[in-house]
């Protein structure tokens, strides 16, 4: 059993320092270490989305990532965008049009248009069907996402971070 | 057809003031959704928790000779390694047959295998350590010795004479067969101006809910009490079958079931990887997790839909389809899935072919086969899809056989709006349907006649472009005809305790569970209709079964239904009680008052006479001041079970317009339409929602989804890189429209909508298919419709 | 579904890295964007002795122009080529082809020197490489080497790297004045790896310097020399489009698997090669697609 690597980060701007093993993935880390249990593990391989967080800034996969090599970074979760506000209008807008049923796959996909929204205020359907393709959702067929998305985008939430 | 069919205009529940029956009311807990807090049963962690992996069967049927869990047992966190025979002591095995379906026979399946492994992927010991990693170091340290069978892998193989008995002890591999003949199905062959006929081949698929099945079990042994969080979509039944094969009472079995990521089906049946779950907690006396990974999901996760039906239709000149024949044959793997049987899906193929439309001569074979595969049971909309799919294609291949159009065909032969109450060849009883009213409604919404238009110039340039029709009868708001009179103890009533809480709010405690569905927003709609409050005075609860009164949870499109009309009559009982507390403060008659928006008023001229607050103040804290010898009763129960007929049907009608490109042979959906009934619509946002994500639940197994084996029972395609699921760039917009015939069973009115979309969507796009492939005179009858079959049948390849 | 265990190292420079190569031999695995390496360990596909993190070295990402020649650092993310002004200008082939690699979130991550290295024969950037003759730079004990891309890619999954080699940076001739590309790929789902993929250039306005390079059809990305050459022979004309589909048969060695059988692929290389040309070549005949079958 190898030994566990000290590391410190910070998550949703709270100062983080743990001890982490090697193999353990960035979304574990953050569910079993942390609580935040917003991040959702849905197939571990990179496909399904559903862990996605922002690393530095940018979406990514939490199980493609390894929590050591989060070592110094600035990680974002659905907690920290939440709290922050910076998600609410694209929040009140998948609610507003039930773009959620179960909610398992919603972090990932609001983490995921809000990126789009920031690089492109005002993207067509296809556009926005292209960018959230990496996000599986099961229950609802993607169009009530697409038109939440696309009503925040009308709305301005493309002004976010 | 009206929203008040049979009931006098105002008279209606649903018409009081500030009604919130038809309202889009977003979902109570939506906003907790959004922010990434909800507490699903994967999240849930406890003090002393372990973790389970499973060491699971390489082979598809191998005798299990010995298990070595000596270097296992050293690894570093390894709590205990259990095996099939050790656990057996705790748990006892299930059979999963229905009386009612005759003849169904299984085998004793155990919650570890104990002799045999019979799938590839079935569970042969368990590995519980502090962390699933070092489950999962450990468990790839048993060494199980197999001494690998002969699978019988598809169902030719197991039906063929002389065919090897996956369990010797049942004589041969046929679990289940249903055969039907109505009318005259020889004569009307003879009889017709053309016969049509193909053999329909449907494609293993499987749920993918996004959150894996997940349960964590605790024994209290100071309580002698077990508390299972699980995702499942029937805590009730999940409790009295735990109670069962771990020999306790059910008052000591407790399931609660929080946010659960999808279910679909998929988490409505007892898994055996579960049941050893909760059996590991008992013998460990500590809390336990199991959350399948996704491979293992693939591998253990029910399947379904494995059917290949041979069918025919008899036609006549004029259109009227005479006769309907099918021979279905269906694998479900090893084991009859348990307490709901694997005999369902087969069943419900024979009861729906040929469903929408009046033709009288029907005669249907069923096959119910074992296999060396993974189990096969009910997932989203339980054999619709395969019925509607060998329905109409054949009509569609009628229509063509006779140059008639497959609009036309379908009005000419779909039983009329006015014949009902009716029945079935294949004798199901039909209170209300629409069908003429859904096809014109349809008709009109995409507009038919410019798309034929554009597809005829198109077609002039080499663009292949397709229409397909599908029209659909669906289960919904089952009886106890379903599963309570083949003997399971699957609850079809439903029950609401719904109370005044001490500052005028209600409190809806309801066994019909949540998945996302909306559910809960459904439930509070209802009652804060009946009851008369602002529906942000209801909460309801769902998912507990030391807490909700006892019920079905939700499964086969009945929640709205039979859970919103035990809701509404709850909140009609707790209206007249709260208003005989308020006549008694007033001193005046309980029947003029009423309660609208949260204030007790005159029922005719809408005065305030009190608030709601005020009486619960008065009720629970001064009943001094109220007369000695009444008593207010602020918490009702209301129960609810349709009982006139087994089944409120709903019906509806799809259309898919894609594009075929005919070099590559990969299909482009463009667009979707929908037209359904489900009687009242009591939240039409979330009636619409369900019927799309239904319709991608469809759209995935029509062009998509597949559990491929190889000839040795090994699943190749068991991840989720190489299952596809239908993402968001290759899926169309939906656009829904409604017919509404409320049922009259009950007076909410409302019928089931879940499954619907499934239902017809395979149908649709197949049909239309072949309607852009009509040019080159071929057609494809075989779901998944993958590049390679477009281009074998066009002769490409 | 938890990664076996495995150390882990993050090293500050390339010497340090070739170092930690050096003393773990074959149990080394270098870990750059880490979004094919990740999901292999998650599996249980792979068990490394220790990760070398290759992402603390700050001079292994960028890209630059000098001297007719683009330098792309082998930790540059897809997500900072398809953002890049240069790549857009000076390679626009790269420009087009990296928008279908995975998701946004994956091209976050995502390298490409780990996309070359790991040389998934369905992945974009071995193709795009092929066709540009892009110069692969390695780095081993004894120093760098240049490899050429048409040496580098040996087979599945296997490249013409060293275990103890480092693959540092790739070099690419900047795009001249009137070159054209030409880029397309089947994929059932919109981010999956390609059922079948071709990246075309032409450095001129004809058809004399043409490379086809495919992804998704074999073992490996392949060029399609045959019919190049029965491009240049014939001009880009019908005679042309189909002499070239015919000497596909010879260039390519198709590969059947769950989403594709060997005949499927090799059809499809034919459709996708009448389409390469028909955006190379818009006015010659040998775009028309009614040919093909």
């Amino acid at each position: 059993m190898t030994k566990p690597i000290a590391i410190s980060l910070a998550v949703n701007g709270e100062p983080v320092e743990a001890l982490v093993r090697p193999r353990q993935h960035l979304a574990d880390f953050l569910r079993d270490t942390l609580g935040l249990t917003g991040t959702h593990i849905g197939c571990e391989h990179g496909v399904c989305g559903a862990c996605s967080v922002r690393l530095d800034g940018d979406v990514v996969r939490g199980c493609l990532v390894l929590a050591v090599q989060a070592d110094g970074a600035q990680v974002e979760t659905i907690e920290g965008a939440s709290d922050s506000g910076e998600l609410a209008s694209l929040q009140h807008a998948f609610a507003a049009r039930n773009a959620l049923q179960c909610g398992y796959c919603t972090p990932g996909m609001l983490l995921n248009a809000a990126e789009l929204l920031a690089r492109n205020p005002s993207p067509s359907r296809d556009d926005i069907r292209q960018h959230l393709s990496g996000n599986y959702c099961r229950c609802t067929g993607y169009q009530a996402i697409v038109d939440a998305v696309e009503a925040a985008a009308r709305a301005g939430a493309g002004g976010a971070p | 057809m009206s929203d008040t069919a049979g009931r006098q205009p105002g008279l209606s529940v649903l018409d009081r003031p500030n009604s919130y029956i038809g309202r889009a009311v977003p979902r109570p807990n939506i906003a907790r959704l959004t922010q990434g807090r909800g507490r699903y049963a994967s999240d849930i962690s406890l003090p002393r928790m372990v973790h389970v992996a499973f060491v699971r069967s390489p082979y598809a049927h191998a005798r299990i000779v010995r298990i070595d869990k000596t270097a296992a047992s050293g690894l570093p966190g390894v709590v205990a390694i259990v095996t099939g025979a050790e656990l057996a002591a705790v748990m006892t095995p299930w059979v999963g047959v229905l009386s009612h379906l005759k003849g169904l026979k299984s085998a004793p399946q155990h919650a570890i295998a104990v002799e045999r492994a019979c799938w590839q992927g079935e569970a042969v010991a368990a590995v519980v350590a502090r962390s699933r990693a070092e489950a999962e170091d450990a468990a790839e340290l048993v060494a199980v010795d197999y001494e690998e069978l002969e699978p019988v892998v598809s169902v030719e193989a197991a039906l063929a004479p002389g065919a090897r008995a996956i369990h010797p002890e049942l004589g041969d591999n046929i679990a289940f067969e249903r055969v039907l003949d109505a009318g005259e199905v020889d004569r009307a062959f003879a009889e017709a101006d053309s016969v049509v006929e193909t053999t329909f081949a449907f494609g293993r698929h499987t749920g993918v809910t996004l959150e894996p099945r997940a349960i964590v079990a605790d024994w209290n042994p100071g309580e002698a009490r077990l508390t299972v969080y699980q995702g499942t979509q029937a805590p009730h039944m999940m409790q009295n079958i735990i109670a069962r094969h771990l020999a306790l009472e059910e008052s000591q079995v407790r399931v609660i079931c929080g946010d659960v990521g999808g279910s679909f089906g998929i988490k409505v049946h007892v898994y055996a990887d579960e049941m050893a779950t909760v059996a590991l907690a008992k013998l460990l006396k500590r809390p336990v997790k199991y959350v399948p990974d996704r491979v293992e999901s693939f591998v253990s996760d029910i399947h379904a839909r494995d059917h290949c039906v041979k069918a025919r239709a008899a036609v006549k000149r004029d259109g009227t389809i005479t006769a309907f024949e099918i021979d279905d044959e269906t694998g479900i793997g090893p084991y009859s899935m348990y307490p709901r049987t694997s005999g369902i899906e087969a069943n419900q193929v024979v009861n729906l072919v040929g469903g929408p439309y009046r033709t009288p001569n029907y005669r249907a074979r069923a096959r119910v086969v074992f296999q060396n595969k993974n189990v096969m049971c009910q997932y989203r909309g339980v054999g619709h899809p395969v019925a509607c799919s060998v329905t109409e294609g054949l009509v569609d291949m009628a229509a063509r056989a006779i140059g008639m159009d497959p609009f036309e065909i379908r009005r000419r032969n779909v039983i009329p709006d006015d014949a009902h109450p009716s029945v079935s060849a294949a004798g199901l009883k039909f209170e209300a349907l629409s069908h003429q009213a859904a096809l014109a409604k349809l008709h009109a919404m995409m507009d038919y006649d410019a798309r034929r238009r554009e597809q005829a110039a198109l077609r002039e340039k080499g663009v292949y472009r397709g229409i397909g029709l599908a029209t659909f009868i669906e289960v919904t708001n089952p009886s106890a005809a379903f599963y309570g009179v083949g003997g399971a103890r699957i609850s079809s009533q439903d029950g609401a305790a719904l109370r005044l809480d001490a500052t005028g709010a209600l409190v809806c405690q309801i066994s019909v569970t949540e998945q996302g569905q909306g559910t809960e927003a459904v439930i509070a709609q209802v009652v804060a209709t009946a009851f008369g409050v602002p529906i942000e005075r209801v909460r309801v609860i769902t998912g507990d079964t030391d807490v909700t009164p006892y019920g079905g949870g939700t499964w086969a499109s009945r929640g709205a239904g039979i859970g919103g009309e035990a809701a509404l009559q709850a909140g009609k009982a707790l209206r007249e009680n709260v208003l005989k507390v308020a006549g008694t403060i007033l001193q005046a008659q309980p029947a003029a008052l009423d309660i609208r928006d949260g204030l007790v008023v005159d029922r005719d001229t809408g005065r305030e006479r009190i608030g709601l607050e005020e009486i619960a103040r008065i009720a629970y804290f001064r009943p001094d001041t109220l007369p000695s010898d009444f008593q207010p009763e602020l918490m009702v129960v209301r129960h609810y079970v349709p009982r006139k007929y087994p089944f409120a049907f709903t019906n509806g009608v799809n259309a898919c317009w894609l594009e075929v490109d005919v070099e590559t042979g990969f299909v482009k959906l463009l667009k979707y339409w929908i037209v359904e009934d489900c009687g009242t619509i009591i939240n039409p946002q979330l009636v619409d929602e369900q019927i799309r994500g239904g319709v991608v639940q469809g759209l995935g197994p029509a062009l998509m989804e597949h559990c491929i084996y190889d000839e040795r029972g090994q699943l190749l395609n068991g991840n989720m890189a190489d299952y596809l699921v239908p993402m968001a760039a290759e899926m169309p917009d939906i656009e829904v429209g409604h017919v509404v015939s409320p049922t009259l069973e009950s007076e909410l009115g409302a019928k089931g909508a879940g499954e619907a979309g499934t239902a017809g969507a395979a149908a649709a796009v197949a049909n239309a298919v072949n309607d852009a492939l009509s040019p080159f005179g071929v057609a494809i009858s075989a779901i998944p419709i993958t590049p390679e079959i477009v281009l074998r049948a066009l002769g490409r390849l | 579904m938890k990664a076996p265990d495995f150390d882990y190292v993050r090293v500050r420079s390339l010497d340090e890295a070739l170092a930690a190569l050096a003393a773990h031999g074959e149990g080394a695995r270098i870990l750059a964007g880490g979004q094919s390496l990740v999901p292999a360990l998650n599996l249980r596909l792979l068990a490394p002795e220790i990760l070398v993190d290759i992402g603390g070295i700050a001079d292994l990402s960028g890209i630059a122009l000098a001297d007719g020649t683009i330098r792309i650092g082998a930790m540059t993310r897809h997500a900072d080529l398809e953002r890049s002004p240069e790549i857009a200008r000076h390679v626009p082939l790269l420009a087009r082809a990296v928008r279908e690699i995975g998701h946004p979130a994956i091209r976050n991550r995502g390298t490409i020197g780990g996309s070359l290295a790991h040389a998934d024969p369905a992945s974009e950037l071995p193709a795009c490489v092929l066709a540009l003759e892009a110069r692969i730079v390695a780095r081993g004990p004894s120093g760098e080497r240049t490899i050429a891309a048409s040496d580098f890619f040996r087979g599945l999954y296997e490249t013409a790297l060293g275990p103890d080699e480092i693959l540092v940076r790739i070099e690419i001739p900047a795009a001249a004045a009137g070159e054209r590309f030409a880029f397309h790929e089947l994929a059932r789902r919109h981010g999956d790896y390609a059922m079948a993929g071709i990246a075309a250039l032409a450095r001129d306005t004809g058809a004399a310097t043409l490379r086809i390079a495919y992804f998704g059809i074999g073992s490996r990305p392949m060029l399609a020399a045959g019919a190049a050459a029965a491009l240049r022979d014939h001009g880009a004309s019908e005679a042309g489009a189909a002499a070239a589909v015919r000497a596909l048969g010879a260039d390519l060695e198709p590969q059947s698997d769950l989403q594709a059988s060997a005949a499927l692929r090799m059809h499809l290389a034919g459709v996708l090669l009448r389409r390469a040309l028909k955006d190379l070549f818009p006015d010659a005949a040998g775009g028309r697609e009614e040919e093909i079958a």
